[in-house]
């Protein structure tokens, strides 16, 4: 393979505004959407302004819409477009511009503050943990987000609707909240905290109608919905999850009984 | 006169990796109030990225461990150049620290009796490291992160603010370490979103920044490891330990060209991965050096039965300390006896099922699939050194973190030197950041809880600070790019004073260092403060260009191959080097002139090593190592 000359666009702006600009960058091989930003960077935009860290898919930095899908830029290989394919690049859209392609996030940092931590059973001293595999596992899972927000950026309760963004969570702090309620150990029931109503009542759960938007733009391959959200909405309820009372659901709704 | 808000802080942490997250916890612990800063979003410093694991001898898995074991198992790894009083802290207080982060929520792989997981590492006698597949790094910044965000909410609960006495200033830039006389007073900032500056004041600073790799070329580090930390020591005074000592990780990944350099863990030669070249031979039974001799396997067969049987067969040879993986490999390819694309091939497809693959190394099935298009269920990897830790770094005191000479200032995780000698063990700085990132915090907050008059942060030094922030705005005609600057930086680092070094080479490097400084002294950027990436890499530039100085006057002192630290000319571990550090000073004052050099080296002999640790040792060993008149005392 040989470098070419590929077409960009990308969007430069503020929170005053912006607009898309072209650029015509060389590309090589293997290389993925992230380098040839820091192309444009070093040779065509000094100040272009973007987010990054591990260039390895495991910080989760550099997430940014590539031609309209919430992607990480740097495993976005350059070899899924055509040639000749213009790619697109503008900063996520469910969050505030602070300029080109870096957004505030801070919406996620003040929901994580919003769920109660883990709580240490008592009397189990450090060293004396005892769990598991199996039982680690679904939790484990749920540990291997990178906090890219691509799943809060997704999420249609919240990507068009800025008044929702008080009531939900969205979908990573939700599966936070399931995290937890399924570590074998955390003690929150016995400090009198039930996690699975807060879910419901604080945290929005019940605005979730499981389109699994979010678990399709997950880069850790998370089944956020499969795996957290519809336990975590089924144990909320204590009973069996039934779709058609989910579906569209928008109401908040009291969990009623719920002795676990 | 820069107008600039100021704040107040009982301790200042500047870092927000493993080191400087656990520093913080500890000092609000304390009652100390308590600012933690970071160039990135909290939660994603370069700690997120580490993979294998973190080594602590809780003797899970095999029962014969214990802190002794462990000890020498760093000490030979860091062939004894290592502050031995650290190597002893670290090796008894690892496992305390693995096991408090489980009671702040960490979900650690788990042995069939339900405890906490290890497995084998070079280097580690035992199987030793707790991890969490290959992500382990993202679990304890997670758990740290996590453990924050719980003193934070307790703190709402009875402040109502969050931020009452524990805040992050993420995606800020600190540029100076303030000082009032000697002692420390604060740190010069700048919010990388608005290039806002303001100053945080506080009697005492953590330094906890991480490393350097982003002046070389090929590296497992990202752009943060700028050397910030290193230079705001050198620059307040401080002096820096044993710089020569840069780790070149054997297996990074060396296809495509825009992922060279990108870390390979570890885990994969740990779990059974062999390491072969063109010709199908797994070379490193080759390479086994005199000092590891009784240690490893002879055959192939002797290796592969030690993954079932480790009490009664040697470990493979490709679980030698990094270093000697990392020349061997380096020796093959230029042998003639490489891959395709220059590295030699790393295969796991033939050793272990996909399925098993799959769950152990998750992220590099996953790495190798996006980013290569290679199954390594399938196909072996190519991989080649990569640049990936520095050893060196700022002299502490063991046991308070404290630096010399400067009141006030701590420094811990790898920015900190002397813990790892000459090489560092795989797994051994992220216990390295939770031992020593406690003890700063908790050293910090005691000194500054003393009392006295807080120290004053002076107008004048503000100014100062603001004026060299502002430099690069007012660069005139024919200013220099500062991505350029950078890119021959990294070329000349990596190619000069890379894994395999000579003397003139080196003494080139530190010619073009100069020049280097000279043009960056008119490096300039466009646009406004407004998150402005190429003004951060002006300003970052400073500090590259110090501490690359750094390593290459220290590497063409020690005229020796130890560790990290091997020169062609100079093939033999000299045992007359093994008492010798080699300090980096300030020049002082700093010179005007740019091309002049910035530092000068001060040679200080090690402490002798304490007679009980000695004895954990064979004699024969010791005799490999010490020199003549230390075996006599
Ligand atoms: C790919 C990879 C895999 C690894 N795997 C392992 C492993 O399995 N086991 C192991 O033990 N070690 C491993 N390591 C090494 C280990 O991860 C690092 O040494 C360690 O994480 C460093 O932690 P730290 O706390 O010192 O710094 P970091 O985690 O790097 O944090 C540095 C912090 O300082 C901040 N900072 C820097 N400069 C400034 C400034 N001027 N102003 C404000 N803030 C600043 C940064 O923003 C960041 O928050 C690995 C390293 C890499 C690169
Ligand atoms: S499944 Fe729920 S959380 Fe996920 S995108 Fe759909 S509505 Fe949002
Ligand atoms: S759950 Fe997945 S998509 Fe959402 S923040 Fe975590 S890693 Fe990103
Ligand atoms: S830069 Fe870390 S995920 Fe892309």
């Amino acid at each position: 393979m040989t470098a070419y000359d590929a077409r960009f666009r990308v969007w430069r702006g503020d929170a005053e505004g912006g607009s898309l600009r072209d650029f015509t960058v060389e590309v090589h091989d293997g290389e993925v959407v992230l380098d040839i930003v820091h192309r444009i960077q070093a040779t065509q935009a000094s100040d272009l302004a973007v987010r990054w860290n591990c260039k390895a898919g495991k910080c989760g930095s550099c997430s940014a819409e590539v031609n309209g899908r919430p992607r990480l830029m740097c495993m976005t290989r350059m070899s899924v477009f055509a040639r000749d394919e213009t790619v697109t690049i503008t900063p996520l859209r469910a969050f505030p511009v602070v300029r080109d392609l870096v957004t505030d996030v801070s919406f996620n940092y003040a929901k994580a503050r919003e769920v109660p931590a883990f709580v240490p059973p008592e009397g189990v001293a450090a060293g004396a943990y005892r769990m598991q595999q199996v039982d680690v596992e679904r939790s484990q899972e749920f540990r291997k987000c990178i906090e890219c927000f691509l799943c809060q950026d997704t999420c249609h309760v919240v990507r068009d609707h800025e008044e929702n963004k008080a009531a939900f969570a969205g979908p990573r702090f939700l599966m936070r909240v399931a995290e937890l309620d399924m570590h074998p150990l955390d003690a929150a029931a016995e400090a009198g905290l039930d996690r699975k109503r807060a879910a419901q009542e604080e945290h929005g759960l019940g605005y979730c109608n499981i389109t699994k938007c979010c678990t399709e733009v997950c880069p850790e391959g998370i089944r956020i919905t499969d795996n957290a959200l519809i336990p975590l909405k089924e144990r909320a309820v204590d009973r069996k999850y039934d779709p058609l009372v989910w579906l569209g659901s928008r109401i908040r709704r009291r969990s009623d009984s719920d002795p676990r | 006169m820069a107008q600039v808000e100021r704040q107040q802080w009982d301790v200042v942490v500047v870092g927000a990796g493993g080191a400087g997250l656990r520093a913080a916890i500890e000092a609000r612990e304390r009652g100390a109030r308590t600012a933690v800063i970071c160039k990135s979003l909290f939660g994603k410093a370069h700690t997120v990225m580490a993979e294998g694991g973190i080594a602590a001898s809780m003797g899970n898995v095999n029962d014969h461990d214990n802190w002794q074991v462990h000890f020498r198992d760093t000490m030979r790894g860091g062939k004894f150049l290592n502050q031995w009083r650290m190597a002893e802290l670290h090796a008894k207080e690892a496992p305390d620290r693995v096991w408090e982060l489980e009671t702040w929520g960490a979900l650690f792989d788990r042995t069939p009796d339900g405890r906490i997981s290890q497995r084998n590492f070079g280097g580690h006698e035992y199987p030793r490291l707790a991890h969490v597949g290959d992500r382990t790094g993202l679990e304890l910044i997670r758990t740290l992160q996590q453990k924050i965000v719980q003193l934070q909410q307790e703190d709402f609960k009875e402040y109502g603010d969050h931020e009452a006495r524990l805040k992050v200033f993420q995606e800020c830039t600190v540029t100076r370490v303030l000082k009032d006389g000697a002692r420390v007073s604060g740190t010069f900032c700048y919010e990388r979103e608005s290039g806002r500056f303001f100053v945080l004041e506080a009697p005492a600073v953590v330094l906890a920044t991480g490393g350097i790799g982003k002046s070389f070329k090929t590296t497992s580090n990202s752009w943060e490891y700028t050397g910030d930390g290193h230079a705001l020591a050198l620059l307040a005074g401080a002096p820096l330990l044993n710089m020569e000592f840069v780790q070149f990780h054997p297996t990074g990944m060396v296809w495509p060209p825009s992922v060279k350099g990108i870390l390979v863990t570890e885990s994969v030669r740990g779990d059974g991965g062999v390491l072969r070249n063109s010709e199908g031979e797994r070379f490193m039974f080759d390479y086994v050096p005199d000092v590891f001799k009784e240690k490893y396997a002879e055959s192939e067969e002797e290796g592969d039965r030690w993954y079932e049987d480790p009490d009664h067969n040697r470990r493979p040879p490709e679980l030698l300390p990094r270093d000697e993986v990392a020349r061997a490999i380096n020796s093959e390819v230029k042998a003639g006896r490489g891959s395709p694309h220059g590295g030699v091939f790393l295969d796991v497809s033939t050793r272990m099922p996909a399925e098993r693959i799959k769950r152990r190394l998750p992220s590099m099935y996953h790495q190798f699939k996006e980013l290569a298009d290679v199954d390594i269920t399938a196909e072996p990897m190519e991989v080649g050194p990569t640049c990936h830790y520095v050893m060196g770094g700022i002299a502490v005191d063991s046991d308070t973190a404290a630096t010399v000479g400067v009141p006030g200032l701590f420094a811990a995780g790898e920015v900190a030197g002397g813990m790892h000698g000459s090489n560092r063990l795989g797994g051994n700085s992220l216990s390295d950041l939770l031992v020593f990132g406690r003890r700063a915090g908790l050293h910090a907050a005691g000194y500054a809880s003393e009392g006295g008059a807080r120290p004053v942060v002076s107008q004048e030094q503000i100014d100062a600070a603001a004026a060299e922030a502002l430099a690069p705005f007012h660069a005139a005609e024919g200013a220099e790019n500062p991505y350029t600057l950078h890119q021959e930086l990294q070329t000349t680092m990596n190619d000069l004073v890379g894994i395999i070094r000579r003397e003139a080479e080196m003494a080139e490097a530190l010619e073009r260092l100069a020049a280097l400084r000279v043009r960056a002294a008119r490096a300039g950027v466009e646009g406004h403060r407004q998150f402005n990436p190429g003004w951060h890499l002006a300003l970052d530039l400073r500090n590259m260009l110090l501490v690359s100085e750094c390593v290459a006057r220290a590497a063409l002192e020690r005229t020796e191959s130890r560790g990290g630290h091997t020169r062609e000319d100079r093939p033999a571990m000299e045992r007359e080097w093994r008492p010798v550090n080699l300090l980096c000073r300030p020049v002082d004052p700093p010179p005007a002139d740019p091309a002049a050099d910035r530092i000068v080296l001060v040679r200080t002999r090690t402490e002798p090593i304490r007679p009980d640790l000695l004895a954990l040792f064979e004699k024969e060993e010791l005799a490999k190592y010490l020199a003549e008149e230390e075996l006599c005392e």
